[in-house]
């Protein structure tokens, strides 16, 4: 069992297609687990075995015809903001508590049609806000490799599980860091894609000009397969980017002499700890021995990107969250006078503190007379961050710097300092604004054995580039492999 | 003191696409509701809007007919707020960079043609409808409607009275429908108009304060509506008092506009881009293709008429007050082009009179332009007298004898006598026979040649060609 727990994607992937396992068996494997081990980490918000099963039988079906393609019949555990029929999609609201989708998502879609198995629904910070999973409805979700120690967020409960081998793999949206930092911070590797390569339909929105979906694992060639399947074109969903289709584990093998790793010096400036600074410089002096050379690169704007963000992120959150009123579906308020009360109500009980602050401050910014000091202010900003990346590309081909200033923070630490809170996204906030592909891999640990995310930030559509980049490292160090059980 | 009525119209016209604005679901009229609304009409969590192209064309065109600016990008903004029918908590409109700047719309009044500029119009999606009946205690909620796509056309404050403002909606409504872009249905609330009024010391340049009076479905309460509103407002003002602003309803069983709200109460909208659309970037060759598939404009038609037919302005604007009348008429007028005036009087007069009579369309007309010609040759040619021919243009409407033209005369009996020398027989006979008639003609008694004249028709039974007769009875008096 413990092999296949830690078992790669192309393992397993080899496993069905020589029979030695299949399907059915496979997804009762990762149900059993997450039955006997899910109350201790609480990442999953909804399991459905009969759902699964039923997707593992037709999985097998596809094994044995022989239509197979590589990630047919491999459980993944979906993040919960992702709309799939059938199934509760509560986006870790209790707003949504009671909301079954009768659609799916094009992520989920394109995991059906090639016969991935939908082995549950991960926990996650409500409507994706938050950095450490404690903003969930469904209560919070733990570190696997330290009980006090939060996964991050908002995909805390697809890092949780990938990192306590829940699931060989799993889905997760990045708004701010929302795949990476929880990557870092449960020691497990992360991708969010260049904007517009993975479709939103479906995908409930948080901050529509910076979510992305993208795949977390244990390791990058993992990603490659998994972007396999979720990159593509939707006409559902008006930013998709129609572009041919890309093989990711091609560029897997290629040697990484002479590739230049630019190195922001604000990254590596004060409020960086000690310990993920030791961790990363190993890192790099391993991607040196690699062949790469590291030169200085400067993003002057840096120290704008958390402000920015929090401008941008909560004024389309405060809207896209308006349909949220208690009228079609979802949670209502059980009692009220009339339809003001009844709005009142719904919202007022239906949203959790962190989901009302981002409504306010996005109200806010949005509002007669302060959207010009705010909203087309940070807007302007953000053309500038996106400059500060564009001139860095002239002297390098990739970013490297850490994931998040200091490893896993306690429960409970952060979650009555909202500023504090939102500096854990400092490093990673940037490629949402600019739209470029991010990445977290695990490179060691810190205090406490903590994991340490490296941060490996592409130019735009070189995905491909950064998982040669992740999985040359990966094929010469064995953080990935380390688990916390 | 004399107060001038200052007037703007905001126009909503449904556009004619077979599906929603942003997605696919039906635009049918008149289905059960909620039957026509799906996943993203719902504004289920996760769903987006996808732009209809046939929307952005029909935009488009309608700007191409006003002379206006196409923008490219245009931009697609969130306009928030909560209500039911609403069902996003946002309705997705156009705000800082609409589809279509400026242009003009040419109305005909009293004594002319005046100019009225238009300041804009955007794409945006309708609401649902919420229905406060039937439901003891509740709401429905129909989200039919909702995603509709509408073109909000808004004019700068260029009409002075409520018959200018009904002559700019008239021609506005004429011109979507020449142009395909609308059915211009009023009852089903495919245009609708909010009318923005205020009145100012005649003289005086600064504007008045204004109220928007919302959602007039009919010319006729438009024009209501603003008479009411102007004289509420000289009231107002006349006793001293000063005009708020704000938006009201016109309740057309009173005949009167109340506060719907005021501004006071007016929502902050917080307009800003939608993330979910890009900019609408619109290639001047798709302009190009889109000028070339637009038909002749009415006011072209109009002057062309004018010049080319020798029509007088009133038939040329009647003419062209919809496509299909405009080219019934060409139709019929391209058999005859030596009687555009009769062809005009006739599609004017018995033609649409007969279609109004019965309710039903020009597209529905039982005679066919190429008939009609026919039977206007037999007035031209002498054949059948004007009044005759109404005769036979019953019985063609009747589809009766195939509406042959001629079968009927000759059926009928309706010939003229315009032979000649048929004719001076009986002119002889006439007036040996009334000879103080003729003498008092020649004494100058204009009268008695009428009466000499009735003398002959009635000897024929009406069928003496009247201008034959006139001219033999003429020569025959006077000799």
């Amino acid at each position: 069992m413990n092999t296949l727990l830690n078992a790669s994607l192309k393992q397993l992937s080899s496993h069905l297609a020589n029979k030695k396992i299949s399907s059915t068996e496979l997804t009762t494997e990762f149900l059993n687990r997450i039955h006997e081990l899910n109350s201790q980490y609480n990442a999953f918000i909804t399991v459905n075995e009969e759902m699964s099963l039923a997707q593992a039988k037709t999985a097998d079906t596809l094994l044995a015809s022989g239509r197979a393609s590589p990630l047919t019949g491999i459980p993944i555990a979906q993040k919960d903001i992702f709309c799939a029929k059938g199934w509760l999609t509560t986006c870790g609201s209790k707003m949504l508590s009671n909301f079954v989708s009768p659609y799916d998502a094009g992520v989920i879609e394109r995991f059906n049609l090639i016969g991935a198995v939908n082995i549950g629904k991960t926990n996650m910070d409500e409507f994706a806000m938050g950095s450490s999973n404690e903003t969930s409805f469904y209560g919070v979700v733990r570190n696997p490799w330290d009980p006090l120690a939060v996964p991050g967020g908002s995909s805390g409960g697809a890092a949780s599980a990938v990192a306590a081998r829940l699931a060989p793999a799993a889905t997760g949206t990045d708004t701010g860091g929302s795949i990476r930092q929880p990557a870092a911070l449960c020691g497990i590797s992360g991708i969010k894609p260049t904007y517009g390569l993975v479709s939103r339909y479906g995908m409930i929105a948080f901050a529509s000009s910076l979510d992305q979906a993208g795949p977390m694992a244990k390791s990058a060639e993992d990603l490659a397969l998994l972007l396999n399947v979720m990159v593509g074109f939707d006409f559902r969903d008006s930013t998709s980017l129609q572009r041919d289709a890309e093989d990711y584990t091609l560029d897997l093998s290629k040697p990484l002499d002479g590739v230049r790793i630019g190195l922001p010096k604000e990254y590596f400036a004060e409020g960086m700890s000690k310990d993920v600074e030791a961790a990363i410089e190993t890192a790099l002096d391993e991607y040196r021995k690699l062949g790469a050379q590291t030169v200085e690169i400067s993003l002057p704007n840096t120290p704008l990107s958390i402000p920015v963000y929090y401008v941008l992120a909560p004024a389309e959150a405060s809207s896209n969250l308006s349909r949220f009123d208690g009228v079609r579906y979802g949670y209502r308020a059980e009692s009220y006078s009339d339809l003001g009360d009844m709005y009142r109500k719904t919202r007022a009980q239906g949203f959790g503190p962190e989901v009302k602050r981002r409504i306010l401050i996005g109200t806010y910014v949005l509002s007669h007379g302060y959207y010009d000091a705010y909203y087309i202010k940070a807007q302007k900003l953000r053309r500038l961050i996106a400059q500060d990346f564009a001139d860095a590309y002239k002297h390098c081909d990739i970013i490297m710097g850490p994931t998040t200033p200091t490893v896993a923070f306690n429960l409970g630490e952060k979650s009555n300092d909202p500023i504090q809170m939102y500096l854990s996204d400092i490093y990673t906030s940037a490629a949402n604004l600019t739209g470029l592909p991010a990445m977290s891999i695990p490179v060691g640990f810190g205090d406490k054995h903590r994991p340490v995310g490296l941060h490996i930030i592409g130019n735009y559509f070189r995905e491909a580039q950064m998982l040669n980049v992740a999985h040359q490292y990966q094929q010469a160090t064995d953080w990935h492999q380390q688990s916390p059980l | 003191m004399q107060w001038e009525i200052v007037i703007g119209l905001e126009v909503h016209a449904q556009l004619s696409t077979q599906s929603k604005i942003f997605s696919g679901a039906s635009t049918g009229y008149g289905a059960l509701p909620n039957t026509q609304a799906c996943v993203i009409d719902l504004a289920l969590p996760g769903v987006l809007p996808v732009l209809n192209r046939g929307a952005v064309e029909r935009a488009i065109k309608f700007g191409l007919s006003v002379g206006a600016t196409i923008n490219s990008p245009s931009i697609f903004a969130r306009k928030n707020y909560f209500y039911p029918d609403l069902p996003k908590g946002y309705q997705i409109s156009q705000y800082e960079l609409p589809i279509v700047q400026g242009g003009i719309v040419l109305i005909q009044i009293e004594g002319g043609e005046k100019i009225i500029r238009l300041t804009r119009a955007h794409l945006e999606e309708d609401a649902g409808k919420s229905l406060h009946e039937d439901f003891h205690g509740m709401s429905g909620i129909d989200l039919n409607r909702a995603g509709t796509p509408l073109l909000e056309i808004v004019s700068e404050p260029d009409m002075r009275s409520s018959a200018e403002a009904v002559a700019y909606a008239k021609t506005l409504h004429s011109l979507v429908r020449w142009i395909g872009i609308c059915d211009g249905n009023m009852q089903e609330g495919s245009f609708r108009c909010d009318a923005n009024v205020s009145v100012r010391p005649c003289g005086q340049e600064k504007l008045g304060t204004r109220c928007e009076i919302k959602n007039l479905n009919s010319f006729r309460f438009l024009e209501k509506a603003i008479d009411y509103e102007a004289r509420r407002q000289i009231d107002i003002l006349e006793d001293g008092g000063v005009i708020r602003q704000e938006t009201r309803l016109y309740d057309a069983n009173k005949d009167e506009t109340r506060t719907m709200r005021s501004k006071e109460d007016a929502n902050d909208y917080r307009y800003f881009p939608d993330p979910d659309l890009l900019p609408l970037e619109i290639s001047p060759l798709w302009i190009d293709q889109i000028r070339s598939s637009l038909p002749e404009l009415p006011q072209i038609r109009k002057e062309r008429y004018v010049s080319e037919l020798s029509l007088p302005a009133y038939d040329a604007t009647v003419l062209t007050n919809s496509r299909e009348v405009g080219d019934y008429f060409e139709s019929t007028v391209k058999l005859l082009p030596a009687q555009t005036k009769l062809c005009a009087n006739w599609v004017m007069g018995e033609v649409m009179g007969q279609l109004n009579k019965e309710g039903i369309e020009i597209s529905s007309c039982p005679i066919m332009p190429a008939q009609l010609a026919a039977l206007l040759t037999r007035i031209s040619d002498g054949t059948i007298s004007g009044k005759a021919a109404k005769t036979v243009f019953e019985s063609m409407w009747q589809g009766e004898l195939g509406k042959d033209v001629d079968a009927l005369i000759q059926a009928k009996g309706l010939k003229q006598i315009s032979d000649d020398v048929a004719l001076e027989g009986l002119i002889d006979q006439i007036l040996s026979a009334h000879p103080q008639q003729v003498s008092d003609y020649r004494k100058g008694k204009e009268k008695a040649f009428n009466s000499l004249v009735g003398q002959i028709m009635k000897a024929t039974q009406g069928k003496a060609n009247p201008t034959q007769v006139h001219s033999i009875l003429k020569n025959k008096l006077e000799q």
